[in-house]
């Protein structure tokens, strides 16, 4: 069942990423900071929900974590599109990234205890992985600002540790 | 007694307390500084000798730290300074543990 989930959730992303796909509709710059900012605040939100909901201190510190360094690397993203007067461009991405992780959001929020740490890593490690293959092969690449593309090129080690951290603690949990 | 007959007596004395509190205060320890910038120990790989003093300076907006794996774990917020007073056994890899793809090596010569 979980693996069902979980290749839903990857294949719901992949889906979103295809519509990119052919090279004339690569995202611009106001989307691309509209996704990476989006992928952020989804971060930001499965982690309090962890937090609220998880005894476990690895995993509540892993989310306190999440929080902080998703909301420093938002701040920034926020002063630089501010700084290049550009609005982010809500798109097709950005939506379908906020309904899927609204619907793990709901599916991490009926579960207790060990179930929920491990479901909530467990989709830490994917979600990570997937941004970071996102980032790789299609945002660094499309975006044309310099500036915009060295802040997807720090947000991509950024995220790279935190998928390492994610799984540090679900090794542990095992 | 000369006023610099003095202050030489008074350095030696001073000399001899450095010296009875053994190495962590040598007065000839030096400071090593590892600046944390985009997420990267820089320099990554340093040489220090016992009683050398580490110093962390974590020019991110994110917090990090300095962890060897079952020995010791500093934290350096985002925009701080965290030190170390180097021991015999610190040559040792570290990570971050909040980004574990941030590594270092110490080496104690």
């Amino acid at each position: 069942m979980k693996t069902i989930l979980k290749a839903a959730l990857g294949g719901a992303f992949l889906f979103v990423l295809a519509q990119f796909a052919p090279a004339q509709d690569k995202p611009s710059d106001p989307q691309i900071a509209h996704i990476a900012y989006t992928a952020g605040v989804i971060d930001i939100e499965a982690a309090k929900l962890a937090i609220s909901k998880s005894k476990n201190t690895e995993v509540v510190e892993f989310a306190q974590s999440m929080v902080k360094d998703h909301e420093a690397v938002n701040v920034q993203a926020l002063d630089l599109v501010k700084k290049l007067n550009v609005t982010p461009e809500d798109n097709p991405t950005s939506q379908a990234l906020t309904k899927a992780a609204e619907e793990k959001r709901a599916e991490l929020g009926k579960l207790e205890g060990a179930a929920f740490d491990k479901a909530y890593i467990d989709n830490e490690v994917a979600y990570h992985k997937q941004v970071n293959d996102a980032l790789q092969t299609l945002l660094i690449p499309s975006a044309e600002n310099a500036e915009l593309k060295s802040l997807l090129e720090t947000g991509l080690k950024l995220f790279q540790g935190h998928q390492q951290h994610a799984e540090h603690v679900a090794a542990s949990l095992k | 007694m000369t006023t610099r007959a003095l202050n030489r007596r008074v350095f030696l004395a001073a000399g001899a307390v450095v010296l009875a509190s053994g190495g962590r205060s040598r007065a000839h320890n030096g400071t090593i500084h590892v600046s944390i910038e985009n997420l990267a120990f820089v320099p990554a790989n340093i040489e220090a000798a016992v009683g050398d003093r580490i110093e962390w300076t974590n020019r991110d907006p994110f917090d990090h730290t300095a962890t060897v794996k079952g020995g010791w774990d500093i934290v350096i917020p985002a925009g701080q300074v965290a030190t170390r007073i180097v021991q015999a056994g610190d040559t040792v890899e570290y990570y971050c543990r909040f980004h574990p793809n941030m590594t270092g090596t110490i080496k104690v010569r």
